[in-house]
């Protein structure tokens, strides 16, 4: 074809619609370059960037996911307030209940983005990620970042609702239940990507994500406070990863709260391994721990499967 | 005489089995740059499993193969940064729009950012879509979606497209439609196609066909030299008793017939000049009669000594029996 049209050219001079043609078709054809960093980070942002239209589109998982918070905030934590005062040295159930009630905001809009992988790979999303010229610990790390992303947001409506339940609004007290939030939406999200890289039917997923997310919250801590426990339920509690990121979430409201010391003593103890104190740094790293293994090992999976 | 263009796709004994199933057994073709090449034969034949490892989603248990000048095995993401391609089964994000669907795909590949906007209106262009752009994929129809997911797998300008299937499950108009793009891009784009079909009609449209059946190539040509091989026309004939009116065809004409689904095909120099002799010399009571030049179904007919549609129904039997030996 370029041979007969250099010719044609030698002959006449060339007609305009050929030509232009022939740029646009020159200044459309792309190249595309060879893999980089920078070619991973965009891999990465792109990932993450559809979780977050995906997840802006869908209203109505934004009301849904925090149907449970509120129920267990309001209805759970007043009506249980009526049974308990006793116990809770005039410290409102509600309050003491708040910093788990902001770990299951995150909880649940994180496994539903895990369980997103689920979808994709049943309608064939998940293919066209899978062929493209880039690393799979991209596609899973964005994956990873989105689920984080949407929900620390989630987060954040629960956070706004300190005030109602006699919570101060301090910047530190926002920043750092943000950071852990963020922290454990992450490792929720790694670890409903790892499970999504085996389990390809979204009933057994979910079915198994809620066999792993119920029993975690209970023995987390998240309704009652970790010390004196019988010796059972005290080593269950201290072997749930979910302890290390409830705990700490106390500890930074409790600070902010001005109640009696026998009130903090008793509903705000923290976790101790063989009676040491455990840090709240320590308890976070424990998260980024877990959460990095099992990203680990979502990404093992995924670089594996065909 | 025409050089020869170079090889885009170059396989060499290609092989792969599932445990005891050997889906393709040691294929070898060429493509040359800039043509369309078919890969026709029945579901199950080995066409998916074989794009599927030249597309490096499949590792092979034996073989090699180059496309575009890279190993499928030792260089997967440079041959996937140079492949575009279409699956039978739809990969696109219902849940956001065309143009969303798109760009997200410019951003996996890599496409310069300052080149993606130009691109994409091409390619959405090309295949009338463009007014479109901003609709969710979910509202599209079949033959959208499909038309969307070839204008994807253009959107890094690849140089070779692979269609698995790219009209399967359509509408006959759609599926016109679908080859008129098809068409059209050829004329646009310096780009090799490579697709699959186990419709006869559509690999027509290809330069070259390689007819594939139980994981083996049994022939490889153009469609014209394939038919004009087969050289007869086909007669079909339906009779009250077929069984004595082949073995009437093999004493008194020396013809060997095949029956199909009630029909008795034979194949014939000149058909239409045979029709009389047949009825006068056949002795059998004969109800209709039809004379076709050859078709692509006759190609494969001759080559397998079956038709498409009966491989397909064979392999569903033996699927069958494979099932019911396995669940005792």
């Amino acid at each position: 074809m370029t041979a007969t049209d250099t010719a044609a050219t030698t002959l006449q001079p060339p007609p305009p619609p050929p030509v232009r043609r022939d740029s646009a078709h020159e200044i459309a054809r792309v190249r595309v370059p060879t893999r980089s960093l920078r070619s991973e980070l965009r891999a990465i942002k792109v990932v993450w960037k559809r979780e977050l239209i995906r997840f802006s589109r869908d209203r109505l998982r934004i009301l849904t996911s925090l149907m449970q918070p509120f129920l267990f905030l309001f209805v759970l934590g007043t009506g249980l307030s009526r049974l308990a005062s006793a116990g809770t040295h005039g410290v409102n159930l509600r309050t003491f209940v708040y910093p788990g009630v902001l770990c299951m905001a995150v909880m649940f809009t994180a496994m539903f983005s895990a369980a997103s992988l689920v979808w994709d790979r049943e309608f064939g999303f998940l293919r066209e990620m899978m062929v493209a010229p880039v690393r799979r610990s991209s596609l899973v790390l964005g994956k990873c970042l989105g689920g984080a992303t949407v929900a620390g947001f989630q987060g954040v409506i629960v956070l706004c609702l300190a005030g109602l339940v006699g919570v101060p609004y301090a910047t530190s007290l926002i920043v750092e239940i943000f950071l852990l939030q963020l922290l454990l939406a992450f490792a929720i999200t790694a670890f409903g990507v790892m499970v999504a890289a085996r389990i390809t039917q979204m009933q057994s997923f979910m079915a198994l994500m809620q066999m792993a997310i119920m029993p975690m919250y209970f023995l987390s801590g998240a309704l009652f406070p970790v010390a004196g426990l019988p010796q059972w339920l005290s080593i269950l509690n201290r072997l749930d990863p979910l302890t290390y990121a409830v705990d700490p979430m106390r500890r930074i409201v409790f600070a902010h709260l001005k109640i009696s010391a026998a009130a903090r003593h008793a509903l705000d103890p923290g976790v101790t391994w063989w009676s040491w104190h455990v840090p709240g740094l320590v308890e976070a790293a424990v998260v980024a721990l877990l959460g990095s293994l099992m990203l680990g090992i979502a990404i093992v999976e995924f670089s594996r499967a065909e | 005489m025409m050089p020869e263009p170079p090889a885009v796709v170059s396989v060499k004994g290609l092989l792969k089995s599932y445990d005891e199933v050997e889906a393709v057994r040691g294929v070898e073709f060429d493509v040359r740059a800039g043509e369309t090449f078919g890969f026709l034969g029945p579901n199950g034949a080995g066409k998916s499993t074989t794009i599927n490892m030249l597309c490096t989603l499949v590792r092979p248990s034996g073989g090699s193969a180059l496309v575009a000048g890279h190993d499928i095995v030792d260089e997967r993401d440079e041959v996937r940064r140079n492949i575009g391609l279409v699956f039978q089964d739809t990969t696109l994000d219902g849940y956001l729009s065309a143009e969303q669907n798109l760009r997200l795909h410019a951003e996996l590949y890599g496409v310069p950012r300052e080149a993606v906007g130009e691109r994409m209106r091409q390619v959405m262009e090309m295949v009338g879509l463009w007014e479109r752009r901003a609709s969710l994929v979910n509202t599209f129809s079949g033959g959208m979606k499909r038309r969307l997911e070839i204008a994807r797998g253009l959107l890094h300008s690849p140089r070779v497209l692979f269609l698995d299937e790219p009209t399967v499950g359509l509408d006959p108009q759609t599926r016109s439609s679908i080859w008129g793009y098809i068409r059209e891009l050829k004329e646009r784009e310096e780009i090799t196609i490579f697709l699959t079909t186990h419709y006869m009609d559509e690999a027509e449209y290809c330069d070259r066909i390689a007819i594939i059946d139980q994981g083996r190539i049994i022939v490889l040509d153009t469609p014209e030299s394939l038919k004009a091989k087969v050289g007869k026309d086909r007669v079909q004939i339906q009779t009250d008793d077929d069984e004595a009116a082949i073995a009437a065809l093999r004493e008194r004409f020396g013809i060997e017939a095949t029956v199909a689904e009630g029909t008795v095909t034979f194949g014939v120099p000149a058909g239409e000049q045979f029709v009389p002799r047949l009825f006068a010399e056949l002795g059998q009571q004969i109800r209709s009669v039809s004379v076709a030049r050859p078709s692509l179904d006759d190609v494969f007919m001759s080559y397998t000594g079956t038709t498409i549609r009966d491989a397909e129904s064979s392999q569903i039997d033996t699927r069958r029996n494979f099932a019911r030996m396995m669940s005792r």
